[in-house]
């Protein structure tokens, strides 16, 4: 699992390094977007669409997300999943 | 390079464009005429009153309402509110649910929340709700009102208002439709129990806005009683008039209009869709209004890209969070499954020319590519 903390950062930073860790990820590798923007969900879903891949989970953060301190209101942030795909 | 000064390429006049000159000139002979409090028995409050008759007469044909069914509202947002919370108080003893499309315009969902319990019902991902699980909500008692607009104002996709209709009077629910970014450029929608039309989407002035009531509606204000019982301290006779009188001029060519701008929207679709790599262009590309158009690009920042427009000479907006003042992204998009970032919302001026979105089509796939440049967004 490789994660992005994209929080506090607005559209469309959170998705552009989404987008960054997917080019060079594997088939099947999942990643793991944090993010306070309110777009970042309607947009990794259709960022998803757009190139293949799969949203397989959003939900809140939670405190004991590991990694996860104390800087930013863990219940203003998602956790976004995504399955990379190479075949599209 | 265009600066203020020079030609301007009109590109998102919804809700706001221009006065019609008609409207310019009716407004200057109604400052002289129809300044007069249209409540007093004088001559010159009488003279008012017969011109903001006159005007509502002339409202309700182009709406195929009567003229006791117009009432005159300060703004669209305004009859949205009033039509919401009116008949929510009139049918409390039915229920309070208000059933509502989840692209309904802000006010409209704002005001259910506000004076009953919201219900929204999903659309589809080009924006037009479903139906089937509207008349299924319909067919469930204790909902006050329900609300769909005649189109999207932000996407273009028309809605099944008729089927709608049909199945809101088999339930007895009143039906409200928001017809603000089609009046004046498409026909009317033929049913419904609550109209509203916002005169400054078809070249009338701001500060005043039209809603159509049947007399057969159930509603009671929640506000204080006056002699305009919808409107308390009624209108701008002036405004009214010259509102009534650009709804005239933009009908009297609006299948021109129509045709030439369904033309340009057209062509504009299909060009970014292949000039500009990454685009989301969006709404129904047959079933819609004539004159708007929304395309999203991923990794672009649309502060940046309607600033970058805007130098070029083109007014447009976004619905991103990143360009508007709310930070919310458009609730249309995001209940489409559309981009939300990198928006950019047209909707085109009659006065627009197949020249100037020529070369809006030389300039966008340049400036989307240097934002996108300037983010490092290159090779994603």
């Amino acid at each position: 699992m490789t994660l992005v903390d994209a929080r506090g950062l607005r559209c469309p930073i959170p998705v552009l390094r989404l987008a960054r860790l997917a080019k060079d990820a594997l088939e099947g590798a999942e990643l793991e977007l944090w993010a306070t923007d309110p777009a970042a969900e309607p947009d990794v879903r259709a960022w998803a669409r757009m190139r293949g891949h799969e949203v397989i989970e959003v939900r809140p953060l939670e405190e004991k997300d590991p990694g996860n301190d104390d800087d930013v209101d863990p219940r203003a942030a998602v956790v976004i999943k995504v399955r990379v795909s190479r075949t599209s | 390079m265009t600066s203020d000064s020079a030609h301007r390429v009109l590109l998102e006049v919804a809700g706001r464009a221009p006065w019609h000159p008609a409207a310019r000139e009716a407004f200057g002979a109604l400052v002289e005429q129809g300044w007069a409090d249209p409540r007093r028995l004088s001559a010159e409050g009488r003279r008012a009153r017969l011109l903001l008759e006159a005007a509502r007469e002339s409202l309700g044909v182009h709406l195929g309402a009567r003229t006791e069914e117009i009432h005159l509202t300060s703004s669209h947002t305004q009859s949205l509110h009033a039509a919401v919370r009116g008949v929510v108080r009139g049918r409390r003893r039915t229920g309070t649910r208000v059933l509502a499309s989840a692209v309904e315009r802000a006010a409209v969902l704002e005001a259910a929340r506000f004076a009953g319990e919201l219900e929204e019902v999903r659309v589809d991902a080009l924006g037009r709700v479903d139906a089937s699980a509207m008349r299924e909500r319909l067919a469930a008692p204790g909902t006050a009102l329900v609300a769909l607009q005649h189109a999207n104002g932000e996407v273009g996709t028309t809605q099944p208002v008729e089927e709608v209709a049909e199945a809101a009077a088999a339930s007895g629910v009143p039906l409200l439709v928001d017809a603000g970014s089609s009046i004046g450029h498409v026909p009317g929608p033929r049913s419904w129990d609550l109209l509203a039309a916002d005169p400054g989407d078809w070249g009338g002035p701001s500060g005043v806005g039209v809603l159509a009531v049947r007399s057969r509606v159930r509603w009671a204000a929640d506000w204080p009683e006056d002699e305009d019982p919808w409107f308390p301290g009624g209108v701008s006779v002036p405004l009214a008039f010259a509102a009534a009188t650009a709804l005239d001029a933009a009908l009297a060519d609006r299948r021109e209009s129509e045709l030439r701008r369904r033309r340009q929207v057209a062509r504009l679709r299909e060009r970014i869709a292949a000039t500009v790599p990454d685009v989301d262009v969006v709404g129904d590309p047959e079933d819609r209004l004539p004159h708007v158009l929304t395309f999203s690009c991923l990794y672009v920042d649309g502060e940046a890209l309607t600033s970058a427009l805007d130098r070029e000479g083109f007014a447009v907006a976004s619905g991103s969070a990143c360009s508007s003042r709310s930070e919310q992204p458009s609730h249309v998009l995001a209940a489409m499954g559309a981009l939300t970032h990198g928006n950019v919302r047209l909707a085109l001026h009659r006065s627009v020319t197949d020249e100037d979105l020529e070369r809006f089509c030389e300039v966008l796939p340049r400036v989307v590519a240097e934002v996108r440049a300037s983010l490092g967004a290159q090779g994603l």
